[in-house]
Order: C-alpha cells, then structure tokens, then sequence
C-alpha cells in the first residue's frame, strides 16, 4: 500500500522558513492568508494487505527515524492499491 | 589518555580534531568508522562537526541511527567522557544522548565567524571545572542549524541544574547579533545530567593555532583532556 507521510512543525515552533516566504508572498501582492507553515512529504510502499498493519509500521517509522517528536507532528495517509 | 573520533559520511572536522587531540596528547587518537559495531575501551570519544550523511531528513537524523551509537551509548555509560562538537552536538540530540532540538537559525543564514562564549555556573563535568563561571572562550562558529530550543520545563530544568555549560555572551550593550542562531536563553552547549556528556555548536578544534586568530580552542580541550585524564 501507498504511505503518504506528512511532517510539520508543531504549532508554537518558529518555522523561519514559513516566515520567509510569508513575506515574500505578500511582497507579490498575496494578503489573504496566514498561519502559514513548512514541512515536509515521505512517500513510500508498504507491502501488507491489512490497513493497520501498514499504520503500524509507518508509525513505527516515524517515532523511530523519521518525525523529531520533540519539535515536529506527522500525518499518516495510507491509499489502497488499485 | 585513550581518546577517539567517531567518522560519518560526511564528517569534515574530523581531520582538525584528530590534529587538535595528537597536539595535546602527542598520540594520534584512535578512527572510529559509523559501521563499527566494536570499540575498544577509552576514555574520550568526539563525534566532529561536519555534514553527516548530507544533512538529509534533518541534520543528525541519520547518523544517530548508525551502529557506532550504540558503542557510543555503551561508551557513555561506563562513564566515558563525550564531546559532540556542531554537527556531532546535532547527532548527540538526534540519538537522545541530550535533550531538545536543534533547528535552523532563525535568520536562514549559514553563521560563520568568532563568537564569545561564556562559562556557566554548571554542575561538575571534566569539560569545565577548569573554569570559573563568567569565564570567557573565543571560538568560532559556523552552522546553519544551531538554533537550541526546548520546552519550558526542559529549559528550567537545564538551567537550574547547572546543565548549560557556555552561553553566547554580549559584548557590549549596543551588540544585537551576538547570538548567532536565535537560540533559547542563548545557549551555545549543554551537559547531560553527570556531566561527562558536552555538545556544543562552537568548534574548539577550529581555534588552536595563532594562525586561526586564537588558540581558546585549544587551552578548552587540553583542559578538558586534562581532567578527563585525571
């Protein structure tokens, strides 16, 4: 199955990045929008037929290499192969 | 004095700490490699600076998860004396050897220049009690990810606990630009909890010769080995 892991910071951690481009954005003209934040997208395959056993793993990956809990949350997509 | 240098992909002040370790003890220290599983028994490990395994994910990230930590771990809980300087202070936080996390800086630049750094009162650590709290280093930084922040729990435990072992220190009252990376309460390094663990952001190895414009760096570490010796 497609795993689809979304990382962000969490809220409260200062994202000078988001930052950066926040202004940028408005230098272009765009001043309909805040809170804006970075993060990043880890895409991969898992070969499990069953659903939880695929959250499982990936969330077993996150804590263990690929989310910094102490400063980042993750979001765990998981698509069924078609 | 049996000291070491742990190597990654990636490491580059590997070189000048294993320069810096020979001028002080006469003897080349011994080259850790990131896939050792085995290590011998010693007394002082350094994880250097550098861009280990690229930097990918976050910075540490990856090294944190090779085999030689565990040898590390091991190290350190025989009382072993640790020091992770830059890129080896990200790794110690990464594996969990220290607490909080290290993030980018906040202006988005890479920092490259002499900075002071100022002695805590800290608890006892063979890195610092040759110094006097309010004692000043001038070492250089350069890093693009030395911004320290932890909760606030974690930074009053750190403080009243004499964990913070240097602050980035004010020169004068007009100096806006003395903290480097926007760090929280401007701290440069911290211990673990009996001492023998320092990371640090600044890099001693890169202030030993007059050549370098001072030789802090290397009066830190001969002090350090001095003590860690006994």
């Amino acid at each position: 199955m497609k795993v689809i892991v979304n990382i962000s910071l969490k809220e409260g951690v200062l994202d000078p990045e988001g930052q950066a481009i926040d202004s940028t954005l408005r230098n272009l003209g765009f001043n309909n929008f805040n809170n804006i934040r970075t993060g990043k997208q880890i895409i991969l395959n898992i070969d499990k037929i069953n659903e939880n056993d695929v959250l499982k793993e990936a969330n077993k990956m996150c804590q263990e290499l690929l989310v910094n809990t102490v400063i980042e949350t993750y979001h765990i997509n998981i698509i069924e192969d078609k | 004095m049996r000291a070491a240098v742990a190597i990654f992909p990636g490491s580059n002040c590997d070189r000048d700490m294993i320069v810096a370790i020979k001028k002080i003890t006469g003897k080349l220290p011994i080259k850790l490699w990131h896939k050792d599983t085995e290590a011998p028994n010693l007394d002082l490990i350094v994880i250097p600076g550098g861009f280990s395994f690229g930097d990918y994910l976050r910075c540490g990230a990856l090294a944190a998860r090779s085999p030689i930590i565990k040898n590390i771990k091991n190290h350190i809980s025989r009382g072993g004396a640790l020091l992770g300087v830059c890129n080896g202070f990200q790794i110690l936080i990464e594996a969990k050897i220290l607490p909080g996390s290290l993030v980018r800086n906040r202006k988005l630049l890479f920092t490259c220049k002499e900075i002071t750094l100022e002695i805590q009162n800290s608890l006892q650590s063979p890195f610092l009690s040759s110094y006097n709290a309010g004692d000043c280093l001038n070492i250089p930084v350069a890093h693009n990810e030395g911004n320290y922040i932890a909760n606030n729990e974690l930074l009053k435990e750190l403080e009243h606990n004499g964990r913070i072992a240097f602050k980035y220190k004010k020169n004068s009252e007009i100096e806006t630009d003395y903290n480097p990376n926007g760090s929280s309460n401007d701290i440069a390094g911290i211990l673990s909890q009996n001492g023998r663990v320092l990371g640090m952001m600044p890099h001693p190895e890169r202030s030993i010769n007059f050549l370098h414009g001072g030789t802090d760096g290397l009066k830190f570490l001969t002090k350090s080995i001095e003590q860690i010796v006994g």
